[in-house]
């Protein structure tokens, strides 16, 4: 029996809904699973069963080849499971040794013996490599380093088997590579892993073998060697999947977005952008690359009339909006898809049809002599969740109880059908699976088709490079170099994005 | 405070909280040594029993109402309005001084009195609006400072502007006032009066402005996610200061009605009436929404009103229904336990 933890036709219904419809994972000791699924296709839930938050209606779970009954994470501890959630669950004021011996701490008479503790943590931390200082405060530490104290307290609990639910989604590339190398550690330690995502490459990089599931159904197990990430996004998506987003060329106008010696300062008073230039035609994509921090969201912010301007220009049809407030842009012609959707796109707790006329709510139709009318709302709501595919039970229902991927889709019918002159979309497919990226991408595309123009802000080159007509490279709060995305480089991008520019002191003329 | 739970379950918490109170209600008196079915009797005869004391428990559900509505509007709105006591005393006040300082027609006298309390109220309330939208100031704890100031204020105004060294004030003229000699021999000459009707309408204005005028979408919109009002071109500070003035003028109108109605004339306050503590209850009780308010409001002018009764009748002790009160709220307060227990139940059946 070489299979450490087998789930065997394991079927988990909630009212209404079956979540996972007789799913079989096995893992094999020493190997890294992948459990791969659109947002919501059911695969948090099938390690919910498997750490004991949630009971299956049918089917067995066999851990080690002995049939057990999980009835809560603690006994999934006491079997070896250990989960790193896609949350941390620590507590920020304590010291990481104080977390990860929370509820285990070793005692010497009535007091916790913290010297022993924090010599344990040090030796787990050392024997897999995972440079966390015991001392440290929660909140003092990275969020990489956080992660890594999740993986500790897993470890110090006597986990055999780790599950990681979507552990990359809040990490740096650089984080990402240490954390690709922590696994291999734990996997030479003898661990075996279990990855929740939907990256493809991830699991391309890292993973021996992956099962797919859609729909709560599990479609297939195969070794990942082989495979192409074409190949397993079919599966994921039910259909063909393009990597490569089609688009025609480019056919820009006029300039719709003017900006010129633009000033912005950040919330802690300090210059974020600095003399900033930068234009965007009708009928293009204009891509913003950079590394995160670099004035991208106080440029953004100041577009939108979140943040004050200090001085400079931004002109929107040749109207100038630097003194504008939020409403009067918008009013004006500009969209905006925020690059956190829980913060700043949605109220969580309103029905996604009120979400759907957040900025339109005080027009006709919508309201008559201030005076609401749902009827109207509720058509507006019905329309575009017909015309952007929002998944939801019905436009009563609180955004909140949405799928991020069926959340951004809500947002982004709202703004594009506001038809705005420009639309800026930042970070639009953060956390969403293929299947929602090239839905939304399509999107932004048909938008430029439109003849609007278009800002798109994302930290993942490979979308700039697929979207966008003009990439833009912003460094230290200024666009440093205006590349072509069909000559340029990942390369050539990561180097201009840190800073590197062959005659400093240039302003490109844009 | 219910928007994680279903609809079933907003309606089933307050309601069961309020079984599980009255028993452990009945389990203190028992254990105390009363009888509880005597006791409860006679808080029932005391406040529904007889035409004079179903007029004094309507004269008490009143500014109930109107406290729980003053605090519902803030919470629903994202503000934790604990001044309600104070801006209920101006509001009682510079009702009573309206009603003092004026010779008019009753057509425009009694409502211009009515008003002014309404907008002392609202004044009240404007300054911690005005701080926490501002300054960030917090507005618990400007609007627990200003219940003071309002108190001492008050009495300093009714023993020195309003009346001549007085304790009280003069009586408010007919033309101000809000009493109801059709009402009071209707319920053998009880205290009730008009108010009610005023609290009625107000909970039906409290309804329309915040589910169904656009107003009420910005307010209940920033009360939810500031970040992502600001963001859909709403004036959050404008907003902020907007609820807390809506909801001190539901506070001041309660006052109005204690001092136009319920009394007549205003009196030097030795501390606070608690009517404005017990609007939170109210609100919290009453998930809110305006009916749930007004049947929470009706549930404490009863208990309030019964409890005056009960020990005559039974000898059960007033306190008693404080008891009651503070472990329906509990029991409100702790709805998770509540809703965990429907869950079990539900599938129980199942």
């Amino acid at each position: 029996m070489d299979y450490v933890i087998e789930m065997l036709d394991i079927r988990k219904e909630f009212p209404g809904i079956v979540a996972n419809d007789n799913i079989t994972l096995q893992l094999k000791k020493g190997e890294i699973h992948a459990l791969l699924g659109e947002n919501g296709a059911g695969k948090s839930t099938l390690m919910n069963v498997l750490f004991g938050l949630y009971q299956p209606e049918k089917g067995e779970i066999k851990v080690r080849g002995e049939k057990v009954n999980i009835t809560s994470p603690n006994v999934a501890n006491e079997l070896g499971i250990g989960m790193v959630h896609q949350h941390f669950m620590l507590v920020d004021t304590f010291t990481v040794t104080e977390n990860i011996v929370l509820g285990l701490e070793p005692k010497k008479g009535l007091n916790i013996d913290m010297k022993k503790a924090e010599s344990e943590v040090q030796e787990i931390s050392d024997r897999y490599g995972l440079k966390v200082d015991p001392n440290a405060k929660i909140a003092d530490i990275s969020v990489g380093m956080q992660q890594r104290v999740e993986i500790l307290k897993t470890l110090y609990r006597g986990a055999e088997i780790l599950i990681f639910d979507e552990p990359t989604a809040v990490l740096t590339p650089q984080e990402i590579k240490e954390l690709i190398q922590i696994f291999r550690t734990l996997i030479a330690e003898g661990k075996s892993i279990i990855l929740i995502t939907h990256k493809l490459k991830e699991i391309i990089e890292v993973c021996d073998r992956v099962t797919v599931i859609r729909k709560g159904v599990g479609i297939d197990t195969l070794d990942v060697e082989g495979t192409t990430p074409t190949q397993l996004a079919s599966l994921m998506v039910g259909r063909d999947v393009t990597f490569k987003t089609d688009k025609t060329e480019a056919s820009p106008t006029h300039n719709v977005l003017e900006i010129s010696q633009l000033n912005v300062k950040d919330s802690r008073g300090v210059n974020a952008v600095k003399n900033l230039d930068l234009s965007v035609r009708a009928g293009e994509i204009v891509g913003i690359a950079g590394v995160d921090g670099n004035g991208q969201s106080e440029l953004i912010e100041a577009i939108t009339g979140l943040r004050k301007v200090s001085s400079g220009v931004i002109k929107l049809n040749d109207q100038n909006l630097s003194s504008y407030k939020t409403r009067k842009i918008t009013e004006a012609g500009v969209g905006h898809i925020p690059q956190d959707r829980h913060k700043h796109g949605l109220v969580l707790d309103f029905p996604i049809g009120d979400n759907m006329v957040l900025q339109t709510y005080y027009h006709k139709p919508y309201s008559k002599y201030s005076m609401l009318n749902n009827k109207e709302i509720n058509k507006q709501a019905k329309k575009l969740i017909k015309e952007f595919d929002v998944r939801t039970p019905s436009e009563t229902t609180p955004a909140r109880a949405l799928s991020g991927g069926n959340q951004q889709k809500a947002i982004i019918g709202r703004e594009v059908d506001r038809d705005p002159d420009l639309l800026i979309a930042a970070q639009p497919t953060r956390g969403l699976d293929v299947g929602a990226i090239e839905f939304i991408h399509k999107r932004l595309i048909e938008q430029r088709d439109n003849g609007k123009a278009v800002l798109l802000v994302s930290f993942e080159l490979e979308e700039i490079i697929n979207v966008s007509d003009r990439i833009a490279v912003i460094y230290d709060g200024n666009i440093i170099e205006i590349v072509d995305p069909k000559t340029t480089t990942e390369q050539e991008l990561g180097l201009l994005m840190a800073g590197s520019k062959n005659k400093a002191g240039e302003t490109e003329n844009v | 405070m219910f928007n994680q739970f279903s609809r079933w379950q907003k309606i089933m918490i307050p309601v069961i909280s309020v079984v599980l109170g009255l028993l452990v209600g009945a389990i203190v008196m028992l254990v105390s040594g009363y009888n509880p079915i005597e006791g409860y009797a006679a808080l029932l005869s005391g406040s529904l029993g007889e035409g004079f004391y179903i007029g004094e428990t309507i004269r008490q559900i009143t500014p109930y109402i109107f406290a729980g509505l003053a605090v519902a509007f803030a919470f629903r709105t994202g503000l934790f309005n604990i001044g309600v006591e104070g801006q209920l005393l101006v509001g009682w006040v510079a009702s009573v001084w309206v009603g003092l300082a004026f010779d008019l027609p009753k057509i425009i006298h009694l409502p211009m009195a009515i008003l002014a309390g309404a907008l002392a109220g609202a004044l009240w309330a404007f300054v911690p609006g005005l701080l926490k939208a501002k300054l960030r100031v917090h507005e618990v704890i400007v609007t627990i400072m200003m219940n003071y100031i309002a108190l001492h204020l008050c009495n300093y105004l009714v023993r020195y502007v309003i009346s001549d060294g007085q304790n009280t004030t003069d009586r408010v003229p007919e033309s101000a006032s809000l009493k109801s000699p059709f009402f009071e021999t209707l319920t053998e000459f009880s205290t009730m009066h008009y108010g009610i009707f005023l609290a009625l309408a107000a909970a039906i204005i409290y309804f329309v402005v915040l589910e169904k005028t656009t107003t009420g979408f910005e307010l209940r919109s920033v009360g939810f996610n500031q970040h992502a009002s600001e963001y859909a071109g709403m004036n959050v500070n404008r907003n902020i200061i907007l609820s807390m003035v809506i909801s001190g003028a539901f506070a001041g109108l309660g006052g109005a009605m204690e001092g136009l109605g319920t009394f007549g004339y205003g009196f030097i306050h030795g501390a606070f009436s608690g009517v404005g503590f017990d609007g939170i209850a109210v609100a919290l009780l009453g998930g809110n929404v305006a009916l749930g308010v007004i049947l929470a409001a009706a549930l404490f002018g009863i208990l309030k009103q019964g409890a005056l009764i009960m020990p005559l009748e039974s000898g059960v002790p007033t306190e008693l229904v404080e008891i009651v009160i503070a472990i329906i709220i509990f029991f409100v307060a702790s709805s998770y336990i509540i809703a965990y227990l429907l869950q079990r139940l539900k599938k129980g059946a199942k």
